[in-house]
């Protein structure tokens, strides 16, 4: 039996660095510190588990070898004019840079999990920057902590203990230190650890941090309510937010995905500079996998640009709306993908993933999941940070290291090595 | 009954997923539809009975949950996962960000129709 300690959890942003995994016989048997989605992971990912590379014959998939299901892989990426490498959020950053190498190879658009989760953050922080910090400060000295259409208790389950109201920092010892503000359409699980839940209207969030900034600001607001909140109360919201001593706003998908979009995060990050003004405000989105924070930094590290990107000018391209794959699947111009850790076809809207569905395209992932099951190729690799090592950045953007806590199953490789294998191959078919 | 749908994350998603996505666990998970007790009263049906959701996009067969989690009647909310992606907005406003809060939708009683499984969705996109 042997214990492994300081695990960093594949599973969200929150990558809790802390967690422990009793091994027996190259299994865990037992985790620590985890919070429930984490301990399913750690004693179930090996579960109905496909372990063998399938391809479709026939319309069916079927058992095939690894080297063959490398070579069709290669040669559906190599006629195809327009094709898309997907995914990677649940990856280490080192599969991820060869994932980008390949998509510029193949003269295709490298794209991940942003588009559907934190993409109008990116437009947003482009338009208006975005002043942060890491969670270890706001452990340290926050005193006020503002989640907005985040349910941090079913989506990050150990944000709050670890890094936010209940955790103990150098200057504030706990919960009863700080308060917690949760502003949501929904009086979610989150709501019910709030010293003050606001329920809004859906969709009027821009309308709300428009007045809380007029309230600010001291402009007379002509409404008896606004998001169905009367503006005394907005007023007396935003007298809370600026005498606080150090306010952060995390914020989740309720922004990014409601009307508004990249607008509604231009205007909670101009909320944030304007309570600048009277005390220190910094905001954090609460990025959902555990690396696509990562996926964006090495996206920009090699490209310049976070997500989205075409190399099918040459040079990489960044035009969200244009570049963006569910744009690029629902216009039909995309002829081949390689997906890969992801499941597109369970989350992209159904006329994009139909799209996907007329194409040819390869997964590479440890599970079979509704887009395995629907492509050409099939490629099951190891769990990246349980079989396998590698690197992912924390929703703060700290870069963690990723733990081989047991070894993966014979044969079954880590999902760099195999995008490695593809741009090997893919190499030397464009080379002949 | 009209209704605005909502999809996000919910805990019993996050375990479902992590078991395996072709599981009966995450099917559980993502295949049901929150109400407000109120509307759940309104439709006439029995927690937990099938009901249809209905948007411009698309038209899935779910389990009803009653909720307290749903501040208001005339909301609704579906997991993220393979049935609240048959009803979202596909267009991205040239933002690439599709929407996937706030659609109307109508929701029915459907007691005696079936949850489709992932494979059978799967070839209902056209595999
Ligand atoms: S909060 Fe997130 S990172 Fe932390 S243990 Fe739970 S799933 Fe893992």
């Amino acid at each position: 039996m042997v214990i492994v300690q300081n695990i960093v959890c594949p599973i969200c942003g929150c990558a809790c660095d802390d967690i422990e995994a009793t091994v027996e016989g190259n299994k865990i048997v037992k985790v620590k510190n985890s919070c429930s989605i984490s301990a399913s992971k750690f004693l179930n990912f090996w579960k109905e588990r496909n372990l063998s590379s399938l391809i479709r014959k026939n319309g069916e998939l079927a058992p095939t070898s690894l080297e063959e299901a490398v070579e069709k892989t290669a040669e559906i990426l190599v006629n195809a004019e327009y094709p898309l490498v997907y995914g990677f959020a649940l990856s280490g950053c080192e599969a991820q840079a060869v994932g980008v190498e390949l998509a510029e190879e193949i003269g295709g658009v490298i794209d991940n999990q942003t588009v559907t989760c934190h993409g109008p953050s990116a437009l947003g922080l482009h338009d208006v920057g975005m002043p942060g910090c890491t969670l270890g400060e706001v452990r340290h000295r926050a005193d006020l902590i503002v989640y907005w259409g985040s349910n941090f208790q079913e989506a990050h389950p150990r944000h709050l203990a670890r890094y936010s109201a209940l955790s103990e920092g150098r200057f504030r010892k706990g919960r009863k230190d700080r308060k917690v503000v949760v502003i949501d359409v929904r009086k979610t699980p989150s709501a019910r650890v709030a010293d003050l839940f606001i329920p809004i209207a859906p969709g009027q969030d821009y309308e709300l941090m428009s007045a809380l900034r007029m309230a600010l600001n001291n402009d007379e607001i002509e409404e008896e309510s606004v998001a169905g909140l009367p503006v005394d109360k907005i007023e007396e919201l935003a007298e809370m937010l600026r005498s606080c001593q150090f306010g952060i706003l995390f914020y989740g998908l309720g922004l990014t995905m409601s009307r508004g979009k990249e607008r509604n995060i231009d205007q909670a990050v101009s909320l944030v500079c304007d309570l600048n003004k009277w005390t220190k405000f910094v905001i954090m989105p609460m990025r959902g996998h555990y690396n696509v924070t990562g996926m964006n930094e090495v996206t920009a590290w090699q490209t310049g640009y976070p997500y989205a990107v075409d190399f099918s000018h040459g040079y990489p391209w960044y035009n969200p709306g244009e570049t963006t794959s569910i744009d690029i699947l629902r216009r039909g111009e995309c002829d081949a993908a390689l997906i890969v850790a992801s499941d597109p076809l369970a989350h992209f809207p159904k006329e994009v993933g139909q799209n996907l569905c007329k194409i040819p395209f390869a997964v590479i992932d440890p599970h079979m999941s509704m887009t395995a099951l629907a492509a050409d190729v099939v490629m099951p690799c190891a769990f990246t940070g349980i079989e396998a090592e590698g690197s992912a950045y924390r929703m703060d953007t700290v870069p963690l290291p990723l733990k081989k806590v047991i070894e993966s199953p014979p044969g079954i490789l880590s999902d760099e090595e195999l995008v490695g294998m593809i741009l090997k191959r893919v190499k030397s078919k464009r080379r002949r | 009954m009209k209704a605005l749908l909502l999809t996000g994350r919910s805990l019993k998603q996050g375990i479902g997923k992590e078991v395996g996505k072709v599981t009966e666990k995450y099917k559980e998970s993502v295949a049901m539809c929150e109400i407000h007790p109120k509307d759940v009263e309104e439709l006439g049906i029995k927690d937990g009975e099938n009901v249809s959701i209905t948007t411009k996009f698309g038209s899935v067969v779910v389990k009803s949950v009653s909720s307290q989690n749903i501040a208001e009647p005339g909301i609704i909310f579906i997991p993220y996962g393979p049935y609240a992606s048959m009803l979202v907005d596909y267009d991205t406003c040239s933002t690439g960000m599709p929407t996937l809060k706030g659609i109307v939708a109508e929701v029915k009683p459907a007691p005696s129709e079936r949850i489709l499984d992932v494979k059978e969705l799967v070839k209902y996109l056209g595999r």
